[in-house]
């Protein structure tokens, strides 16, 4: 919120809403765990919207699949408008769109280029994409293959961007609950790429990827041989020190590697 | 739902012979009954006959033991009531709920902490909730059960017990979860975190305690445990009542 409105821009933060459901279903007669989905769009039609905007890729991932879903299908639709007896039904007519889209196409990465005040110059950061920003092609907010919105944004706060092959592979994703060392390797694997390139630090837009690679990943260290985790920043937490915000509520020592370490050593903090 | 609109509504869908004999036909557990209109479920039952032995408290709405289920002849949905709140309407199959078995997790509420991952880590089973809102519909109190468990879900103890603060622990809610949550003691454990935890304490509340403790009304209490029925009865009956002595009645 503090950032759009550095950015001169106000988003309405939604007065009701549940989990998203967490994973579309891809099962194609499993339409009640589709519900959770469609009862958000609902509160944002009862709100009087049409438009959502969410910062989480898992989220929004969710969110598009569903909507995309009854779109295409009146009948699934109409299956799931059946549960809403007592509510109102889903029209149909809300947009879903990703923070990172909202930045890109109604705030501009040139408008931000401007706004920044503390420029996170020297800083080599590796854009991390994951999953759910860019799979399916049908609801990616980018090019699936060749993405670049991470990238772009990176180099609008000031950035240097450090490119890997290993951007759009999955991070364990949900592995991380039974099968911890499973992504402690990936995360490895994944930083291991940045680090041989020379980058400082990972921005990223996932929540899961966030704890994968910062929490999994110093985990790692103990299971590759002299290895060592680089700090993994949340996207909005680059935007807000860019943007010279308040960095109370950023949470940085809440992070299992520390990453005030080297914003100091880049004179950026 | 007010009483009101209960009579209203009823009216509209009864057949002209039967008011004007003034009674409705129920059926309690699949066996017809005639009663009179105006009786509330509970007594209707009573009035066919049946005598409760469970499904049966406090008779005034507030302890939760009479839920009652029910369908009206030709209706597609299902519907959810206390037995002793609700008026008969014509064409009702009844029947009573006479327990919900719902695990209950046993904590030591001294020893928990009122943090975000608190209820999951107890209730692990509100992360199945998929959105359904059957819960919602299905309590008699009109409490808006599903959002009081996906605030429970995201750590939000305290719109979680702000929430579910009517509830009166009947039980629908968890007998018709598809993800077999217990919805009655997560509200439960909300209020007890929020209450102990993050409720401003009550100045008023302790300096009551201490008076108890300290034996202030025990003379008053030994009176009334030995004193004749009757009297009892006529000391309720002409006793003051704060809100009526303020005119706020």
């Amino acid at each position: 919120m503090a950032i759009t409105e550095a950015l001169g821009h106000k988003l309405i933060e939604m007065e009701k809403w549940n989990c998203c459901g967490v994973v579309a279903s891809l099962t194609s007669d499993d339409l009640m765990h589709h519900l959770a989905s469609i009862r958000n769009l609902i509160h944002v039609q009862d709100e009087g919207e049409d438009k959502v905007v969410v910062l989480c890729d898992m989220c929004t991932n969710t969110l598009k699949q569903t909507n995309l879903r009854v779109t295409e299908s009146q009948d699934d639709l109409e299956t799931l408008n059946e549960f809403m007896d007592k509510e109102n039904e889903y029209k149909g007519n809300v947009t879903v769109i990703h923070f990172l889209e909202f930045l890109r196409d109604e705030v501009g990465f040139d408008v931000i280029k401007k706004k920044v005040k503390r420029p996170l110059k020297g800083l080599r950061i590796m854009p991390y994409y994951g999953c759910m920003l860019l799979r399916p092609a049908e609801v990616a907010i980018d090019d699936p293959e060749e993405p670049r919105i991470l990238a772009d944004l990176i180099k609008a706060l000031g950035g240097e961007v450090v490119d890997t092959p290993y951007k759009i592979e999955c991070c364990g994703s949900y592995h991380t609950i039974d099968q911890k060392d499973v992504t402690s390797k990936r995360a490895g694997k994944i930083s291991t790429f940045g680090v041989d390139r020379g980058a400082d630090c990972i921005m990223l837009s996932c929540p899961l990827c966030k704890y994968n690679l910062d929490t999994r990943g110093k985990e790692a260290e103990s299971l590759i041989d002299g290895y060592h985790q680089i700090p993994v920043f949340y996207y909005t937490q680059l935007i807000a020190l860019a943007l010279g915000l308040d960095m109370e509520p950023l949470d940085l020592e809440g992070h299992a590697v520390d990453p005030i370490k080297i914003l100091k050593e880049r004179g950026i903090v | 739902m007010s009483e009101n609109n209960n009579i209203e509504a009823s009216q509209q869908e009864t057949n002209d012979d039967e008011i004007k004999s003034g009674f409705y036909e129920i059926y309690v557990m699949g066996k017809r009954y005639k009663v009179p209109i105006g009786m509330t479920i509970m007594k209707a039952i009573e009035y066919a006959g049946y005598q409760f032995i469970r499904s049966c408290g406090c008779r005034a709405g507030f302890c939760g033991a009479c839920s009652t289920v029910y369908r009206k002849e030709d209706e597609q949905k299902l519907n959810f009531a206390l037995a002793c709140q609700t008026l008969v309407e014509d064409g009702m199959y009844l029947v009573q709920i006479p327990f919900v078995p719902a695990s209950k997790a046993k904590y030591d509420i001294d020893e928990l902490k009122p943090e975000e991952n608190t209820i999951l880590s107890i209730y692990p089973e509100i992360a199945r909730c998929v959105s359904c809102n059957t819960c919602t519909k299905s309590c008699p109190q009109d409490i808006d059960v599903m959002m009081y468990i996906q605030n429970a879900l995201r750590g939000n103890i305290q719109k979680a017990a702000e929430l579910s603060f009517d509830c009166i622990q009947c039980g629908m809610c968890a007998m018709r979860c598809p993800a077999d949550i217990k919805h009655y003691h997560v509200g439960q454990l909300a209020r007890r975190l929020c209450g102990k935890y993050l409720d401003e304490k009550s100045e008023n509340l302790k300096v009551r305690l201490q008076e108890v403790l300290d034996g202030k009304y025990d003379k008053e209490i030994e009176e009334l445990m030995t004193m004749d029925p009757d009297k009892v009865i006529e000391k309720y009956k002409s006793r003051s009542i704060e809100a009526a002595e303020e005119g706020k009645a």
